[in-house]
C-alpha cells in the first residue's frame, strides 16, 4: 500500500503529472490525515477542505488538457496563518484577529496559487511570530509530533509539525529570529531562511520588518527548494525585495545529492558552543562536521566574537519594530473590537481592545520594544543593538572570506517540554540563540535534520549559513549532508518517530 | 462646548514695544501626483469615501509601502526652489502615536534626516526684503478624514461617533519647516508671516508640483510664536497653532499669539507650550486638549522602506527642471513693465501678476492691463470675493478692450461698459460693444447727418445759437447724442465740419487724432 | 542599569494603548526588569566609530512609478472591506467618539 502522506513533494508532483494518482487523491489523502491526527497536533488553525479540493481539481483538469504542470502542481501545503489569504481566516495566532477574512493574497500566496499548490489551510503559530514553542498561539498549543508533551518549536510550530506527522508535505514558515529554522531543528524537518528581500514580505503580517523572511519548510532538502523557486523572487511591493534572479537552489540541491561538496570550505563557529548545549546536540552535530570532512571538506574553525551580543541586540530591535507594527491592531478598521458601549472613547475602546485581544508575550514586546525606543533611551537601546548589529554583519563579512557556508547546531537543546519555559522569557529566548545572528545580517541559513540526540531520541538541526544571494550554497551543502547521512541511517528520520 | 476664550490679549502697540515676536511656520503642502505616497492608489480629490483606497493605504495587517518616485523628485524640487542642500542619503522614519484616521497608528515620515534641509526663501514687505531661513523640507503622508456624528455641531468634541474615509490617507505631503523667524520688525512680522506662505505657494504653484489650494486644504500652515522681552536673547515659550488654512488668517493667527502671549506675560503669567486651535469665524485661538503626557513619538528609521541616496547627478537634472521662481519673474516683470518693487507687490497682493502678464502678452501695454486689472477688475473680484483669474474675462479681452481705447473707439467710461458686458456674459469684447452700440462716434458722416438733423428737428434752438446763445447748444448735444447713442462722455475728433453755431461747445473732450488705419 | 518600575510599566502601557490589569503591572515591571537588564549587555560593546544598522541589505532608491494601480496591484472591493470592519456605516469606517483634538 503506499500512502500518499509519507512521499516527497517531489515523488507527489511527478506522480500527479504521470497520472498515477490525481492531486484530488492527494488532497483527500492528506485531509483524511488531517481529520485524523491534528486533534493531537493542533498544527492547523483553519483547513479549507474546499479551497484544497477545487484546487486539485484544478490541477487535474489542467493535466486532462494536457496542459504542462509546474513542478509543484498538486502538492498540497500547510501556510502559516502569518500571511494573507483572501477570504480565509487568517489569524496570526491572535485573538485579536479571531474570523478576520483578509481582502487580499500575500505575494506568497498568490505565487502558491501560480504554482497549483494546493492550500491546505493555515498553520499554527505563536502569536504574531513571537516565540519559539508555538505555546503563545491563542489557539492552543501545537504538539510535537515526537513527543506530544513537547514543543514543536515557534513560532512556525504549527507548520513543522504538520510536516513531521505527515499532513502535509511542504510548508510556508517565517523566519525573524530562527521560527523556521528552529521548529524545523526540533521536529526532524528542513526549514529554510532565504537571505532577506529574496521571499516577498507583502501580506505576510509584519513581526519584525527588517528580520522577518518568508521561506520553505519540508521534509527533504529537494522539497525546500523546489518551494523556495516557487515563492521567491522579485516582488514590485516589496520595497525590500532584491530585484536580481533568484539563486538556482533546485539545481544546487541536485548537484548536492548527486555531487558532493569536495573542496568546500565550511567554517565552524566558535561562539555556537558551550556552557547551555545539550551533550547530545553537540555530539551529533561534531559527527556531522566530521560527515562533511569525509566528504570532502575542509574544516575551519571561524571566530565571530560579536555573536555573544546578537541575543540582547535581537530583543531589542525585533521588539521595536513589533511595537510600531503591531499598533494598526487598534480595533478601527478590522479585527476585535472591545467595549464599544457608546460611552467608551475610540482611545479606549483601542486600549481595551489590546488588551483583551493580545497574549502576554506580544503585549512583553510591544512594552519592551517601547521602552527601547523611548526618548532618552533610544541611543543606549535601539541605537546601540543596530550598532552591534553591523559588528555581527562585519563578523559574517570576514567568515565568508575564509569559508563558503557556517555550520552550527540550529538550537542548544532538543524540543522542551510544553509549560517548561513558558513564564520564563529569558529561558525561552535562549533558544534562537544561533538563528539570531543571521537574521540580523540578512544572510540565508537553513536547518536539516543530523540525527537524534542519545539521550533523549529527540532530533537535532544542524545549521547553514551562507552569505545574502548565496542560498543555493545551503542547498548543495544540506544536499549533500542529508545525503550522506540518509545512507548511513538507511531510511529517512521521520520513520522514527512514534506512529500517530 | 464653546470656543469662546478667557484670555486676555494686550494692545497690538503696545504688545510689540514690549517684545519682539520669534515665529516659526510650518506648512503642509500635498503634492498633485496622480497617485498616493507608498502606494498606487489615485489621489483624485472628492472622490466616493474609500474607493481610493488598497491594502496599503488602510494599514491592513500584511501591507507593505513603495516610495512614489515623483514625490521624491518634487521634494528635491521643492528643496532646490528653496535653495536647500539635498541630502545625498537619508531615510523615512516611522512617528508612532495612536489616532483612528491613521491606518498604521504611524505616520511615514522624515525624521532627522530630510531630504532637503538648510536653505532660504525671500520674501518683500513694504518694500522690504527679509530672508527667511529654511529648517527642512521633507516627504511624510496624510492622513484619513473623520466626519464627527452626532452633537450639536460637527465638531469632534461632544460627538456620538465618527466615521472615517482613507481616501486622502497616503497622499503625499511636504512638510516645510522655517527657522525661527527673528530679527523682523514686531509691527512687520504677521505681514511677513503671510508674505512667506503667499511666496511659498507661489513658488509650489510655479514648479507644479501643487496646485496649494489652502481652502482644499492642500496647504496648511500652523504657526508657532513666542515672544522675548524687546532686545532679549533667548526665546521665549512657544505655542502651536495648528491649521490655519488662509493667507489671511495666518497675519490674524501671528497677531492674536502676540497679543495674546503679550498679555499673559505682562501680567506675570507664563506660556504653557502647546497646541492650539484658530478660529477662523473670530479670528481668535483657542488651547488644544492638554495631554497628560508630553508626546513621545519613538521615532525609527523606516524598516520597509530602503534609504533615498539621489545622486547628484539627478539632482543636477531636477535643478534644470526648475522653472523661473517667483521672485526672478518678478524681478524680471518689474524691469519690463518699469514699475517698483513696491507697484510690483500691489500686483502680487493682488493676485494679478499672471493675468496682468498674459494681457501684455496679448498685446497690451503694460500700464494699461495694470490698470484695469487693479482697477476695475480687482473691485470686482473683490465683490464676487472670486480670485482675479476666476473672473469670466479673460487676458485677451482686457487686451482688446486696451486695444480699442488706444484706436479712440472706446473711451474709459466705455470700456468699463464693455467690462461690464463681458463680466455679465454678454459675449468678448467685440460683441458687447456691437451689442450695446458702444462705439464712440468717429464716423464724420454719422455724426453729421445726426447732427443736421437735429438743428432741423430743432430750429428755434438752432436760432438761438446762430444769435451767440452758445449755452442753447446743449439741446442739440442731447438730441445727436440720443441719436447715436454715445453717452455723454463721447468724444469728437478734433476738426469735425462743425456748424456755423460755434461748434463744439466749451468743456467737451477733444480726442487724440487717429493714428493709423 | 535597568530599573522598570511599576510606574513606568503603567507608562509604557499608555503609550502602547493596553488596558493592563493591576496584577499585569506587576507581572510584566518584574519580567521587563529582568529582560531590560539582559539586554542592556548590548552596551558592553565598544561601538563608538561603529553606524548603526537599519537595514541588513545596503539597498537603496527603490522607487515607484507614478502610476494608478499597475497591473499586480491588489484591487481591494470596497464592500468586503467593509464588511470586516467592526462597525460600518455611509460607506465609511465607524469608530467610537474620538478625544482628541479637533
Ligand atoms: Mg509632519
Ligand atoms: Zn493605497
Amino acid at each position: 500500500m503506499t500512502d500518499l502522506t509519507k512521499r516527497t513533494a517531489a515523488e507527489t508532483a511527478a506522480a500527479i503529472a504521470n497520472g498515477e494518482v490525481s492531486a484530488v487523491e492527494v488532497a483527500e489523502a492528506h485531509l483524511d490525515r488531517i481529520a485524523k491526527v491534528d486533534d493531537r497536533i493542533n498544527a492547523f488553525l483553519h483547513v479549507d477542505a474546499e479551497g484544497a479540493l477545487a484546487a486539485a481539481r484544478a490541477v487535474d483538469a489542467k493535466r486532462a488538457a494536457g496542459e504542462k504542470l509546474g513542478p509543484l502542481a498538486g502538492v498540497p501545503l500547510a501556510l502559516k496563518d502569518l500571511f494573507t489569504t483572501r477570504g480565509i481566516p487568517t489569524t496570526c495566532g491572535s485573538k485579536i484577529l479571531e474570523g478576520w477574512l483578509p481582502p487580499y493574497d500575500a505575494t506568497v500566496t498568490r505565487r502558491l496559487r501560480e504554482a497549483d499548490v494546493v492550500i491546505l489551510g493555515k498553520s499554527n503559530m505563536d502569536e504574531f511570530a513571537m516565540g519559539s514553542s508555538t505555546e503563545n498561539s491563542a489557539y492552543g498549543p501545537t504538539r510535537n509530533p515526537w513527543d506530544l508533551d513537547r514543543i514543536p518549536g515557534g513560532s512556525g510550530g504549527g507548520s513543522a509539525a504538520a510536516l513531521a506527522s505527515f499532513q502535509a508535505p511542504l510548508a510556508i514558515g517565517t523566519d525573524t529570529g530562527g521560527s523556521i529554522r528552529q521548529p524545523g531543528a526540533v521536529t526532524g524537518t528542513v526549514g529554510v531562511k532565504p537571505t532577506y528581500g529574496g521571499v516577498s514580505r507583502y501580506g505576510m503580517v509584519a513581526f519584525s520588518s527588517s528580520l522577518d523572511q518568508g521561506g520553505p519548510c519540508a521534509r527533504t532538502v529537494l522539497d525546500a527548494a523546489l518551494l523556495h523557486e516557487a515563492i521567491a523572487g522579485y516582488d514590485m511591493l516589496d520595497s525590500t525585495s532584491i530585484d536580481a534572479p533568484v539563486p538556482a537552489v533546485v539545481e544546487a540541491a541536485k548537484l548536492g545529492a548527486t555531487q558532493g561538496i569536495k573542496g568546500l570550505r565550511v567554517g565552524v563557529v566558535k561562539q555556537f558552543a558551550g556552557e547551555g548545549y545539550q551533550a547530545g546536540v553537540v555530539q551529533r552535530f561534531q559527527e556531522s562536521v566530521e560527515l562533511l570532512r569525509a566528504l570532502g571538506a575542509e574544516i575551519v574553525e571561524i571566530d565571530c566574537p560579536s555573536f555573544d551580543f546578537a541575543l540582547p541586540a535581537y530583543y531589542l530591535i525585533a521588539p521595536s519594530e513589533c511595537s510600531s507594527n503591531l499598533a494598526r491592531f487598534d480595533a478601527m478598521r478590522y479585527g476585535l473590537r472591545v467595549g464599544d458601549d457608546g460611552a467608551h472613547s475610540a482611545e479606549e475602546v483601542t486600549a481595551l481592545t489590546r488588551e483583551a485581544g493580545f497574549g502576554a508575550e506580544v503585549k512583553r514586546r510591544i512594552m519592551l520594544g517601547t521602552y527601547a525606543l523611548s526618548s532618552g533611551y533610544y541611543d543606549a537601546y535601539y541605537g546601540q543593538a543596530q550598532k552591534v548589529r553591523t559588528l555581527i554583519i562585519r563578523d559574517f563579512e570576514a567568515a565568508f572570506t575564509q569559508v563558503d557556508v557556517l555550520v552550527s547546531p540550529t538550537t542548544p537543546t532538543t524540543a522542551f517540554k510544553i509549560g517548561e519555559r513558558a513564564d520564563d522569557p529569558m529561558a525561552m529566548y535562549l533558544a534562537d540563540l544561533c538563528t539570531i545572528p543571521t537574521n540580523l545580517a540578512g544572510n540565508a541559513g537553513m536547518s536539516l535534520p543530523c540525527g537524534l540526540a542519545p539521550e533523549d531520541g529527540l532530533p537535532v538541526g544542524l545549521q547553514i549559513l551562507a552569505p545574502a544571494m548565496a542560498d543555493d550554497r545551503l542547498y548543495r551543502v544540506g544536499a549533500a549532508l542529508e545525503a550522506a547521512l540518509l545512507e548511513q541511517w538507511g531510511r529517512p528520520i521521520l520513520d522514527l518517530a512514534p506512529a500517530l | 462646548m464653546s470656543t469662546a476664550t478667557t484670555d486676555e490679549l494686550m494692545d497690538l502697540d503696545e504688545a510689540l514695544a514690549r517684545f519682539d515676536p520669534v515665529m516659526g511656520l510650518e506648512v503642509h503642502v500635498e503634492l498633485g501626483t496622480s497617485t498616493k505616497m507608498f502606494c498606487s492608489c489615485p489621489t483624485e480629490f472628492g472622490a466616493e469615501p474609500n474607493t481610493q483606497v488598497c491594502p496599503t493605504c488602510l494599514g491592513l495587517p500584511g501591507a507593505l509601502p513603495v516610495v512614489n518616485a515623483v514625490a521624491v523628485e518634487s521634494a528635491i524640487r521643492i528643496g532646490l526652489a528653496l535653495n536647500c542642500s539635498i541630502a545625498e542619503w537619508c531615510r523615512f522614519a516611522r512617528k508612532n502615536y495612536f489616532y483612528p484616521d491613521m491606518p498604521k497608528n504611524f505616520q511615514t515620515s522624515q525624521y532627522d534626516e530630510p531630504i532637503a534641509y538648510d536653505g532660504y526663501l525671500d520674501v518683500e514687505v513694504e518694500g522690504r526684503s527679509f530672508r527667511i531661513g529654511i529648517e527642512r523640507a521633507h516627504m511624510e503622508e496624510d492622513t484619513g478624514k473623520s466626519t464627527h456624528v452626532g452633537g450639536a455641531t460637527g465638531r469632534i468634541h461632544g460627538a456620538d461617533y465618527s466615521l472615517v474615509d482613507y481616501n486622502r490617507a497616503g497622499i503625499p505631503l511636504i512638510e516645510i519647516v522655517t527657522k525661527p523667524i527673528v530679527g523682523v520688525p514686531g509691527h512687520l512680522a504677521p505681514a511677513v508671516a503671510r508674505a512667506y506662505v503667499a511666496e511659498l505657494r507661489e513658488l509650489i504653484v510655479a514648479l507644479g508640483v501643487s496646485e496649494a489650494r489652502m481652502e482644499r486644504g492642500q496647504m496648511r500652515c500652523d504657526v508657532n510664536l513666542s515672544l522675548k522681552p524687546a532686545g532679549a536673547e533667548k526665546f521665549g515659550t512657544r505655542s502651536e497653532t495648528k491649521n490655519v488654512n488662509s493667507l489671511r488668517s495666518v497675519e490674524r493667527a501671528a497677531r492674536f499669539e502676540i497679543q495674546r502671549h503679550a498679555a499673559v506675560l505682562a501680567s506675570g503669567g507664563t506660556i504653557v507650550q502647546e497646541t492650539r486651535h484658530f478660529h477662523e469665524d473670530k479670528g481668535t485661538t483657542t488651547s488644544g486638549r492638554v495631554k497628560e503626557e508630553a508626546e513621545d513619538y519613538r521615532y525609527f528609521p523606516e524598516p520597509d522602506l530602503v534609504p533615498v541616496a539621489p545622486s547628484r547627478e539627478w539632482v543636477e537634472q531636477l535643478r534644470a527642471t526648475l522653472p523661473e521662481l517667483p521672485g526672478a519673474r518678478r524681478k524680471r516683470l518689474a524691469q519690463d513693465w518699469a514699475i517698483s518693487d513696491f507697484d510690483m507687490q500691489s500686483v502680487v497682493n493682488a493676485g494679478a501678476l499672471d493675468v496682468i502678464e498674459a494681457t501684455v502678452a496679448a498685446g497690451s501695454d503694460p500700464a494699461s492691463a495694470r490698470k484695469w486689472w487693479l482697477g476695475e477688475l480687482a473691485r470686482t473680484a473683490n465683490e464676487r470675493a472670486v480670485e482675479l483669474a476666476e473672473l469670466p474675462i479673460t487676458p485677451a479681452h482686457v487686451a482688446r478692450i486696451v486695444e480699442l481705447v488706444s484706436a479712440g473707439e472706446l473711451s474709459d467710461k466705455l470700456a468699463r461698459q464693455v467690462i461690464e458686458g463681458v463680466l455679465a456674459g454678454e459675449g468678448d469684447p467685440d460683441a458687447v460693444v456691437a451689442k450695446r452700440g458702444l462705439k464712440v462716434v468717429s464716423d464724420d458722416g454719422a455724426l453729421l447727418t445726426a447732427i443736421d438733423e437735429a438743428i432741423a428737428a430743432n430750429p428755434a434752438v438752432a436760432e438761438k445759437i446762430r444769435g451767440g446763445n452758445h449755452k442753447a447748444a446743449g439741446v442739440i448735444v442731447g438730441a445727436v447724442m440720443k441719436a447715436t447713442r454715445v453717452s455723454r462722455a463721447f468724444r469728437l475728433r478734433a476738426t469735425p465740419a462743425v456748424p456755423s453755431a460755434g461748434w463744439p461747445p466749451a468743456g467737451t473732450e477733444r480726442v487724440r487724432p487717429r493714428s493709423g488705419p | 542599569m535597568s530599573a522598570i518600575t511599576r510606574e513606568e510599566v503603567a507608562h509604557l502601557a499608555r503609550l502602547s494603548r493596553l488596558e493592563l490589569s493591576e496584577a499585569e503591572l506587576d507581572h510584566f515591571a518584574e519580567q521587563l526588569d529582568a529582560i531590560v537588564g539582559a539586554v542592556a549587555r548590548v552596551s558592553e560593546l565598544p561601538t563608538e566609530d561603529v553606524p548603526p544598522t537599519s537595514h541588513a541589505l545596503p539597498m537603496t532608491n527603490v522607487f515607484r512609478q507614478d502610476v494608478v494601480r499597475p497591473a499586480g496591484t491588489p484591487i481591494l472591493d470596497r464592500a468586503e472591506v467593509l464588511a470586516q470592519a467592526p462597525a460600518a456605516e455611509d460607506d465609511r469606517f465607524r469608530v467610537p467618539r474620538i478625544l482628541g483634538e479637533d
